[in-house]
């Protein structure tokens, strides 16, 4: 049921069946912010504030999010580049949270990163040979054959040539250069690689090289990544698994294929909706498309209960006062959500929407919100026991189709509520008056106008 | 006949020195660097309209000349030091203009008027030291003889207009207090101030997460519809251009290799690249497939340019076509379709039976 990637070899095993490799728990890492001449810490970045995952053996887990939620920080936090403020990691059962660095390093062998900036990476000063071959030095270690024919051999596993050896960086392009760092990253044979933005600065056809590559890698080496990255496209082209991150916690983890049919929770369903499809025929079907409000709110005060609640059009009292748990809805699927989407509401008793909420529905079309309310039910009815099935059915699909408390009727570019109080401007675009009494469907269609020019 | 003329610029008419119908017309673009390494020529003969109330979207690899083109129809390489070192050529018209020819005075009443840029980078567009108000009024005042006050009140609108909350706070703030979005958004609402004929967007949303580039997007739409500008959107993005482009120009190696509308591009690409660039790039609303299919090598240095197709030595079809014409003769672009245009030596047959049964099915 739950799909692996790769249709040969490890489908026998089913990812959920696999060894755990990595396990996090309650991972935080908080960045202290000082102030004065005393430096008396006046507040926190909360980069990455209580996370929990687990990444087994030959999987491979995307991390996605927007810019800042704190995705490159969990990175450089598991891999041990930076000290956690709280929680535990463990690596083959290990507890690696709190070792020094002498304890860590044989560890270093086993868990590499590759980095984002294929130019800020390599010492420019290097050649590649001495790039590829520190990790060599760094460990004391003497492959087979001498270090020299090792780095040939690693150059070429990712598509350089063995005579690049005495090159320096600036003599290649981003696309080899980040074959060059992963090269680095493979010289000690890995257990786990954590990959951050590994092909964000490489054009399209650069990147699908270097995903090629990593994939080719993954087979022959058996190797297991983290691979984070913000483009939600290359993310489910290599995930098997795949983390949403907003403000410093994960909202959904979930294998790909649900995750991207069948998400659960609205911000996950937001940024999938935003990606551009490229199909110029779906451009009909914009209309699915949910805008999300303003910008992320800042890490240093996160907002209280479910930090997404000042952009969620599903917010209600609950969301603004308690913070939902990452809890497994189903089978290999978490979300933190109280009024998740494509499952049974999780706080039904709560159905009075926030304001910001009743703006934030204004940017949702009614197809969106409706299809929401319509899955919901079905799964809630699903839920509930066969022998009710049918009286659950219409007790429950009554309960969630009335749940947005206002309804949202579409008027042209500013779709609109009934509630005249929450029209406070959300996007400052023209909009009808605010006394304009009932929102018509359709403004009648200028005919006058359109014949005259 | 009409339709053809309307799009065939490339192909000589209606004849150069005369003014074009289309809103903009460039015709046989020519942009070089001398640089200490031999002349760089960034752009090579490129030509394209657009008219008012279209989108054109420029796609292609970095370093393929997108940004060149776009400073060129602003003309900015001619200003300060850079502007004694650009070689330029050929004929760039706006609304019955010819600029490439033009007193630079001239071009700088222009812009910021008829024509106002939006750039990736927002930052580098904004003076750190002044507020975003004063930079909006400034640039208003540049072209409307108004007080202050006025051009203060009309700052406050746009700002409003672009979705920045609070404008009337907001326009007293310095650009780093802004988030990457909301900088985005205060740069399209100096470009739009003066209510431009022509607005350029070079990867205007490249910066931005997708959430925000979905509000970009769309903004940029609305406006366009409202105010009936012509767009040029330089981009690197396919989803992007599928979301927002009439006509697309797929440029490699300084030189557009495809252009045609959006729906030929997308469903009846003729050129190799094009497929290349379609081949490339995971979906996320089609199956994942086993593999994506990279375009191998690396892009063309434009000091030493691949000699016949520029896209040869990375071409997988470059055999096909007879003898060696593919690395001695350049292609011209040629119309494959109304108003669908490819620079390629295949034979149509090959062309459609390469896309039909080789690429399509695997996209
Ligand atoms: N050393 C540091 N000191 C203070 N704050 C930091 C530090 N490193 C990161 N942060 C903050 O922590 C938060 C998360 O940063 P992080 O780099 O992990 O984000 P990200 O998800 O990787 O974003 P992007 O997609 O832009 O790379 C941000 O608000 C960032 O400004
Ligand atoms: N002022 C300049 N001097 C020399 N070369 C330049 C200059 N500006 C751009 N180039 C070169 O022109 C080519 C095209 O650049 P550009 O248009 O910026 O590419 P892109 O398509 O990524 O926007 C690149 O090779 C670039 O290095
Ligand atoms: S419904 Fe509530 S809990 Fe769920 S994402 Fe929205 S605000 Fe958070
Ligand atoms: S002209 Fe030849 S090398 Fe160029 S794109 Fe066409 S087939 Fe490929
Ligand atoms: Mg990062
Ligand atoms: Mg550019």
């Amino acid at each position: 049921m739950s799909e692996t990637k790769k249709t040969d070899a490890d489908v026998s095993t089913a990812p959920d069946e696999r060894e755990v490799l990595l396990k996090v728990e309650g991972l935080q890492k908080h960045f202290p912010i000082r102030k004065g001449v005393l430096q008396r810490q006046v507040g926190a970045v909360k980069a990455v504030d209580g996370i929990d995952f687990e990444v087994r053996k030959g999987e491979t887990l995307g991390v996605v999010g927007e810019s800042g939620c704190g995705k490159s920080t969990m990175g450089r936090v598991i891999t041990r580049l930076q000290e956690p403020t709280g929680g535990s990691i463990h690596f083959e059962g290990q507890d690696i949270t709190r070792l020094k660095p002498a304890g860590m390093r044989p560890l270093r062998r086993d868990i590499q990163m590759i980095f984002q900036d294929p130019y800020g990476s390599l010492n420019p000063r290097h050649t590649i040979g001495g790039i590829v071959s520190a990790p060599f030095r760094l460990q004391g270690v003497e492959p087979e054959g001498g270090v020299k024919k090792e780095v040939q051999r690693l150059l070429e596993l990712v598509g350089l040539s063995p005579e690049h050896y005495n090159r320096y960086p600036h003599e290649f392009s981003g696309g080899q250069r980040q074959r060059i760092g992963i090269a680095r990253a493979l010289a000690l044979k890995p257990k786990l690689v954590v990959a951050d933005e590994p092909v964000s600065a490489l054009d399209v056809s650069i990147q699908a090289q270097v995903v090629n590559l990593m994939d080719d890698l993954q087979d022959e080496l058996g190797l297991t990544y983290v691979i984070i990255a913000h483009d939600l496209s290359v993310v489910r082209h290599v995930s098997d698994r795949i983390a949403v991150m907003y403000l410093g916690k994960i909202v959904e983890l979930a294998d790909r294929t649900s995750l991207y049919e069948a998400p659960m929770h609205p911000y996950t369903k937001a940024l999938m909706s935003a990606v551009p499809v490229p199909d110029p025929k779906r451009r009909g079907a914009k209309s699915e498309r949910i805008l999300l409000r303003g910008d992320v709110p800042s890490p240093i005060s996160p907002p209280s209960g479910c930090r997404f609640h000042t952009r969620c059009w599903k917010a209600t009292e609950v969301c603004k006062t308690t913070e939902p748990q990452l809890i497994e809805l189903r089978p290999g699927q978490r979300v933190a959500c109280h009024h998740p989407e494509n499952f049974a509401d999780q706080a039904p008793q709560d159905t009075v929407l926030l304001s910001v909420a009743k703006e934030a529905a204004s940017l949702v079309a009614d197809e969106v919100l409706a299809e929401s309310a319509e899955t919901s039910a079905a799964v809630a009815a699903e839920v509930a026991s066969p022998e009710t099935a049918g009286v659950a059915d219409t007790e429950v699909s009554e309960e969630v189709s009335e749940k947005p408390e206002v309804k949202i009727t579409k008027t042209g570019p500013g779709a609109k509520t009934e509630d005249q109080s929450t029209h406070s401007g959300a996007r400052g675009t023209a909009r009808p008056t605010p006394t304009d009494p009932q929102p018509t469907d359709e403004p009648e269609a200028p005919s006058q106008e359109s014949t005259d020019s | 006949m009409t339709e053809l003329s309307k799009t065939g610029a490339a192909l000589g008419e209606p004849a150069p020195g005369n003014a074009p119908d289309a809103f903009l017309a460039v015709r046989d673009l020519k942009v070089h660097f001398p640089t200490d390494d031999g002349l760089v020529k960034s752009v090579d003969g490129l030509s394209f309209e657009v008219e008012k109330g279209k989108t054109l979207c420029i796609v292609g690899e970095s370093g393929s000349g997108k940004s060149v083109t776009s400073l060129a129809i602003m003309g900015l390489h001619r200003l300060g030091a850079r502007g004694k070192n650009v070689q330029m050529s050929g004929e760039i018209w706006l609304g019955g203009k010819e600029l490439v020819s033009a007193d630079p005075d001239e071009v700088r009443r222009l812009r910021g008027r008829e024509m106002a840029m939006i750039f990736q980078d927002p930052l580098s567009a904004m003076h750190p030291y002044y507020t975003i108000g004063n930079q909006i009024v400034e640039a208003y005042r540049v072209h409307h003889d108004v007080n202050k006050k006025t051009a203060r009140k009309r700052a406050i609108e746009m700002l409003d207009r672009v979705g920045i909350p609070e404008p009337d706070k907001r326009v007293d703030g310095y650009p780093h207090e802004f988030s990457g979005g909301m900088r985005q958004r205060a740069m399209i609402a100096m470009a739009l101030v003066n209510n431009p004929e022509l607005l350029i967007a070079d990867e205007p949303t490249t910066a931005l997460d997708v959430t925000v580039q979905a509000q970009i997007l769309d903004l940029i739409r609305d406006l366009q519809k409202e105010f009936g500008s012509a767009v040029v959107l330089i981009t690197h993005d396919l989803g992007v251009v599928a979301e927002i482009a009439d006509d697309v120009l797929v440029m490699y190696g300084g030189r557009c290799v495809e252009r045609g509308s959006v729906d030929d591009v997308f469903e009846r690409p003729q050129h190799p690249y094009t497929w290349g660039l379609l081949g490339s790039m995971p979906r996320i609303d089609r199956e994942t497939s086993e593999r994506l299919i990279p375009v191998k090598g690396q892009p063309p240095s434009l000091i030493n340019v691949p000699s016949g197709c520029a896209f040869h030595p990375r071409c997988p079809y470059a055999d096909i076509p007879k003898g060696d014409v593919t690395r001695t003769v350049r292609p011209e672009l040629q119309q494959v379709g109304g108003g669908h245009f490819s620079a390629c030596h295949l034979s149509p047959e090959d062309r459609t039976r390469i896309w039909t049964e080789e690429i399509a099915p695997k996209l």
